[in-house]
Order: C-alpha cells, then sequence, then structure tokens
C-alpha cells in the first residue's frame, strides 16, 4: 500500500493521546486529514477536524481515501469492520496484540470489499515529501528526504534505522511500507514489492525482513523477474530458535522461518543480502545510481 | 501458550469428541492406583512438547504393577527440556487405524486451515512429504466457519471405510474447539478408529494464541506457563521482553527488530550477545528495571546501547538508561548509538553526564563493546 498526498485521511480513535498526538504530526507534515472517528464524541471537533461517530458516517460527510486506527487491541475488530462497511480502499492498522481470530476476521472482510489493509503491529508509511500515516519519524530529515530508494519492512525501529543510513549516504527514499511485526499481515512482503515495482518513483528497493514465517521466501519468487535493482537486509541470524523474538511474528519453528532459508532464496532470486545495516548504501552504489 | 495433553483434551470433551478415560498422577503409587481403576492403559509423560513417545515418555501398562513400574521410570524424565512432573494414567484403545487432525492458523491463506490425513500417528510434515496424496488441506472463512458437508466433500477422496460422515462430525467439532477458544493450533494425532469402528482422540496438542489469552483469563490458566529464567519472568512483569543468552555483550536496545539486529551485529563482528533486552513502544521509559536487567548476569563484560527512535524517544530511553547508571553505578565500559526521533537531546545528556561521545556509526559502537568485552575476559 502506498498512500500519497493528495489522499484523504480519517483517524479511528483520534480523540485519545496517541491519536491525537499523531494526527497533529501527520497534519503538520502534509497529510490531508479530514476527519477523526470516536463514538462518544461524534458531533464535536478535534485536532480541527470533525468528529464522526463511525466511518460510515465520515464516508457520508465528504468521504476519505484512507483512515488509520489509534485503537486498542480488543476494539480493532469492530473499528476495522466499519471501515470496511463504510467502502474506505486503504487501512492502517498499527494496533499490536490484536488476537490473530479478529485479525483473520477482518482481513477476510477487506479482502472481500476489496480494501487494502497494512498492518497489524505496523509503524505505518510514508511518502517522503508528501504525507505519512502511523507513527514513523517521517518529520526527521535525517531519515527521510523524498528520492528514489522503496524501503519495506517489518520493524519500524530496525526499518529507520535503513533509511537513516540511506539519506546519510545520499539516497532519497521514495516510499517507507511498514508492513507489521505480526505472523498474519494484511499486505505481504511481496505485495509490498509488487506496489513498489509498479511504482514510477521507485528505482530500488530494499527489504528489510525478520526471521519466522516465509514472507521473504515468497518475496524472492516475485525478486527474481523485477528489473529494479533490490538489497535486503533480515534480523535474527543470531536469535535462538524457538523464541518470540519481541515480534509475534519473529520466531524460528523447526526448520521453518530460519536466517538461512530466507537469504538463500533472496540471493538465489538475484537479490543483495547485507550483513550489517550500515552496507545498504553501498550495496545500493554496486548496483544502481 | 501450550498445554498439556491432559489440560487439552477437555477442550476437546467440552464439544463431544471422545477421548479416553483418563486420570492425572504426580506418583507411582497414584499411578498403579489409578490403573487399577481404569485396567489396560497407557502412562503418559505431561510435558508441554512433541515427540514424547521417541524419548520413552509412553509406556503401555496391563496391570497396576507396571503402570507403577511405568511411572517410576517416566517422572523425573527430561523430555526437550522439560522435567516430567505430571502423567496421564489413560485407557488402552483397541486401534484399528490412526488417522491425522488439526486445524491451525495459517499464513499463507490468512485464516484456519483444516487438515486431515489417513496417515496418522507419525509426524505431519512426513505426511506432507511422503503422502501428499493421503493429507487433505482445507482453508476456512473465521466469518463462516466450516460446515460437515463441506468437510464430507473435502475428504471425499480418501479411503475412510464408510465413515465419512463420522470424520467429518469429529473435525467439525475440532473446528469448534479452534474457534471458541482463541487457539492457534489444536492437533489431534492420532485420532485412532477403534476395533468397534468408534473414533477416539488418543493425543491432543493445544497451542493457545497469545493475543487472545488477554480475553480468555480462565482457560489460560489450565495452560503450561512459558519456560523463563527468573530474570525473564521478572522482566515479564515489568513489560519488558527479555531473552537471556550465554553470552558477554549486554545489549538495551529498542524496537525487536533493532535488537535483533544488534545481536547479530555483536555477531557479525566476532562478539556473543548476553541477551534480547527491547525497551521500546510502550516500555520505553523503563530504563531502570531494563539496566538492572542487564547488569543482573555477571557474565556481561560492555554494555550496548543501541537506539533508533520513531515512536520511542530516544531521549527519553536515554535519560532513563542515565538516571539508572548514575543510581546504580556500575564499573563496566558502556557503548552508545543512538538515532532518530530524541536524537540530538539524547546525544548531548551522554556526552554531559557519562563524558563519552555515543558512536555515530552502529557498527563502531559494536565493534568497541565486542572488543571491550574481549579484553575484560582476559
Amino acid at each position: 500500500m502506498i498512500v500519497r498526498g493528495r489522499e484523504r485521511v480519517i483517524v479511528q480513535g483520534i480523540t485519545g493521546k496517541q491519536g491525537t498526538f499523531w494526527a497533529e504530526r501527520m497534519a503538520e507534515y502534509g497529510t490531508r486529514i479530514v476527519g477523526g472517528v470516536n463514538p462518544k464524541k461524534a458531533g464535536t471537533e478535534h485536532c480541527g477536524v470533525p468528529v464522526y461517530g463511525s466511518a460510515v458516517e465520515a464516508m457520508a460527510d465528504g468521504g476519505f481515501d484512507a483512515t488509520v486506527m489509534f485503537i486498542p487491541p480488543m476494539g480493532v475488530k469492530a473499528a476495522a469492520l466499519d471501515a470496511i462497511e463504510s467502502g474506505a480502499k486503504k487501512i492502517v492498522c498499527l494496533t499490536e496484540h490484536i488476537p490473530v481470530q479478529d485479525v483473520m476476521y477482518f482481513l477476510a472482510a477487506a479482502r472481500e470489499a476489496g480494501a487494502q489493509v497494512i498492518g497489524p503491529n505496523t509503524a505505518g508509511i510514508v511518502t517522503p515529501g508528501e504525507c505519512f500515516v502511523g507513527f514513523m519519524p517521517a518529520f526527521n530529515e535525517r531519515v527521510f528526504k523524498p528520492g528514489p530508494v522503496g524501503v519495506i519492512s517489518r520493524s519500524g525501529s530496525l526499518g529507520t534505522l535503513i533509511c537513516l543510513n540511506l539519506v546519510q549516504a545520499g539516497y532519497g527514499i521514495s516510499h517507507f511500507i511498514g508492513i507489521g511485526g505480526d505472523p498474519i499481515l494484511g499486505t505481504t512482503t511481496r505485495d509490498a514489492l509488487r506496489d513498489l515495482d509498479a511504482d514510477t518513483g521507485t528505482e530500488a528497493v530494499v527489504i528489510v525482513g525478520e526471521i519466522g514465517g516465509a514472507m521473504e521466501e515468497e518475496a524472492a519468487e516475485y525478486a527474481k523477474a523485477m528489473a529494479k535493482p533490490i538489497a535486503a537486509f533480515i534480523a535474527g541470524a543470531a536469535s535462538p530458535p524457538g523464541k518470540r523474538m519481541g515480534h509475534a511474528g519473529a520466531i524460528v519453528m523447526g526448520d521453518k522461518g530460519t536466517h538461512a532459508s530466507k537469504r538463500a532464496a533472496l540471493e538465489a532470486a538475484g537479490v543483495v543480502v547485507l550483513d550489517t545495516p550500515s552496507a545498504v548504501a553501498d550495496a545500493l552504489a554496486g548496483n544502481f545510481g | 501458550m501450550n498445554f498439556e495433553e491432559h489440560a487439552a483434551k477437555p477442550l476437546l470433551a467440552a464439544v463431544g469428541i471422545a477421548v479416553p478415560e483418563g486420570e492425572v498422577v504426580e506418583d507411582a503409587a497414584a499411578a498403579a492406583a489409578a490403573a487399577g481403576r481404569i485396567g489396560p492403559c497407557v502412562v503418559k509423560a505431561q510435558v508441554p512438547t512433541g515427540k514424547r513417545g521417541k524419548a520413552g515418555g509412553i509406556k503401555p501398562a496391563a496391570t497396576a504393577d507396571e503402570a507403577r513400574a511405568a511411572a517410576d521410570a517416566i517422572l523425573g524424565m527430561e523430555i526437550a527440556g522439560h522435567r516430567v512432573e505430571r502423567l496421564l494414567v489413560e485407557g488402552q484403545a483397541d486401534i484399528a487405524d490412526e488417522y491425522y487432525a488439526a486445524v491451525m492458523n495459517d499464513p499463507a491463506s490468512k485464516g484456519p486451515l483444516l487438515l486431515f490425513s489417513t496417515e496418522g500417528g507419525m509426524d505431519i510434515e512426513e505426511v506432507a512429504a511422503d503422502h501428499p496424496d493421503k493429507l487433505v488441506r482445507l482453508p476456512i472463512d473465521v466469518r463462516v466457519g466450516v460446515a460437515n458437508d463441506e468437510i464430507e466433500k473435502a475428504i471425499s477422496g480418501l479411503d475412510l471405510g464408510g465413515r465419512a460422515g463420522d470424520v467429518a462430525g469429529v473435525l467439525a467439532r475440532l473446528y469448534r474447539v479452534y474457534a471458541e477458544n482463541d487457539a492457534e493450533l489444536v492437533e489431534i494425532n492420532p485420532l485412532a478408529v477403534t476395533d468397534g469402528g468408534e473414533l477416539v482422540a488418543l493425543d491432543c496438542k493445544f497451542t493457545l494464541e497469545d493475543s487472545g489469552a488477554a480475553r480468555r483469563e480462565e482457560l489460560a490458566r489450565s495452560g503450561s506457563p512459558e519456560d523463563l529464567t527468573g530474570l525473564e519472568a521478572k522482566a515479564r512483569q515489568y513489560g519488558l521482553r527479555f531473552i537471556e543468552l550465554d553470552g558477554n555483550v549486554g545489549i538495551l536496545a529498542n524496537g525487536a527488530g533493532l535488537t535483533m539486529t544488534t545481536m547479530d551485529v555483536v555477531s557479525f563482528y566476532g562478539g556473543r550477545p548476553a541477551n534480547f533486552l527491547e525497551i521500546g513502544g510502550e516500555a520505553y521509559t523503563l530504563g531502570k528495571p531494563a539496566l538492572e536487567l542487564v547488569l543482573a548476569n555477571p557474565d556481561v563484560k560492555s554494555l550496548l546501547v543501541n537506539f533508533c527512535g520513531a515512536f520511542a524517544r530516544t531521549d527519553v530511553m536515554t535519560e532513563g538508561i542515565l538516571n539508572a547508571w548514575e543510581e546504580l553505578k556500575p564499573t563496566l565500559p558502556v557503548f552508545f548509538t543512538i538515532h532518530g526521533t530524541g536524537e540530538d537531546e539524547a546525544v548531548q545528556m551522554v556526552i554531559d553526564r557519562l563524558g563519552i561521545t555515543p558512536f555515530d556509526l552502529m557498527d563502531d559502537a559494536v565493534k568497541a563493546a565486542v572488543k571491550a568485552a574481549g579484553e575484560a575476559g582476559r
């Protein structure tokens, strides 16, 4: 999923502490925040925009293109279903610790309705110079500057470091797509890779993956046919098997989801796999630019 | 959260899936007494892991004396790192055939996946590799669940000796166990066909999905507590994610991805990480307990602090660490590398209060911490 500066965004949960803080940051940066949702404060105004009782109401009153949820784990299913019912086409799901069967439920509903979901458990997405949706430090110019490199990341913190390394080396970012650290995600690494492949402003891609699951292996299949150069860093080479490394999705089970498997699949697809995040700029320099 | 067999089987029984009569015991005398009541039985180690049979943790017993001997042999065994403290004494079944049945979260279809095979009693990965024609995979829409006839159609290609209707009934019930209990996995292996043609669950594996567990408090009490060291358990109380490792470079970082990466880069430069500890997210103000946890390990010879702030502010995290540092007054060498939100303030704070300058490049901080740990060890 890519969100551009012209797109209208609402914030579900805008009146909460985090919702308020990040709605202000997003608006300051240039994101077109056009409304918020809180059923208990419908009809009021917050952060300079109207508060609606539901996403459905927000859509009926002026409409929007994307929604971002600042909602606690047990409330996300209802909020997401509201967004899907409203006809929203882009849904950004930041929340961590949502019961997985709830995630499956609203992802199935979204698929049926033709809505894209990114997350859960993501820090969001950034189009430097235009807008950001979520809680990434888009406004930090050492981390994000416009440019030709697209970044896909399962991690907010590590994705931030990779972007910073790129910007310090003189490469700007076309889009940062934080796909999230959960085991079941609305947008997979391969989905995000397809978006960046199709994006005319992206000339090279960096994949920031981690142990667990098979998303990097699936993305490698797609990468084989891609003309744009790709570099990847996969976190977790030194992590012990059988332990969840902070993210629910970051766990090696038996011989599944290992660093070695991901590295081998990506290298076989012609992707440059990095030993340390600071090598990202050199890897791109050798391939493009 | 994994459940031992004796804690998982009541979930099957509750939806009407047959399980053998059984009793949980903790010593050999009780095992003998249970066998006396039940008759010919199987004595089974209760540990939250598979491969119990191969490890010698499951023994048949025809009499109470044999059950006593089996219990003596199994109690106290170590199976995959778990000490056996409990046994399930369960009635023997006359087994005519063994099937495999499971429902699990499936990242590929982003929904529940029902698995069924007529090749029960062995590892499902072996079945998938050796008998793919005998393994049925049925993705389910979690919004609507699954109907008996849908299952019956899916398994119609298998030779079930006229029992397809009964099998479909058991699988539909198994799906209910999954859906009504926030399962990540529920598996029956083997699902036995008795000489009388009855379907009986001889084993059951149940994993409660961690985030769903928050709304299944009562059920979660029947699960096995995670294997944590004393320090790891203490970290949980603070809401910190901490994993002890066997190295000598202590690590404090924020965010799961960055913390794993810090371990990776320590290893890449020839060092050995002593722990995984992330203080990002909602825990980003917990500097003091975080530092105490890392320093509690006497093997830690140097400390690496790696912050990259997005949502978490590096100045807040750094202030927490510096306050704790001044209070605890550790003597080991410490190396900082700080980037992102709040970076300027955080870097200046380290310079002002510790008299050291954070490294601009993470790799340089890691190399310095690895070198210092190596020198301290000599």
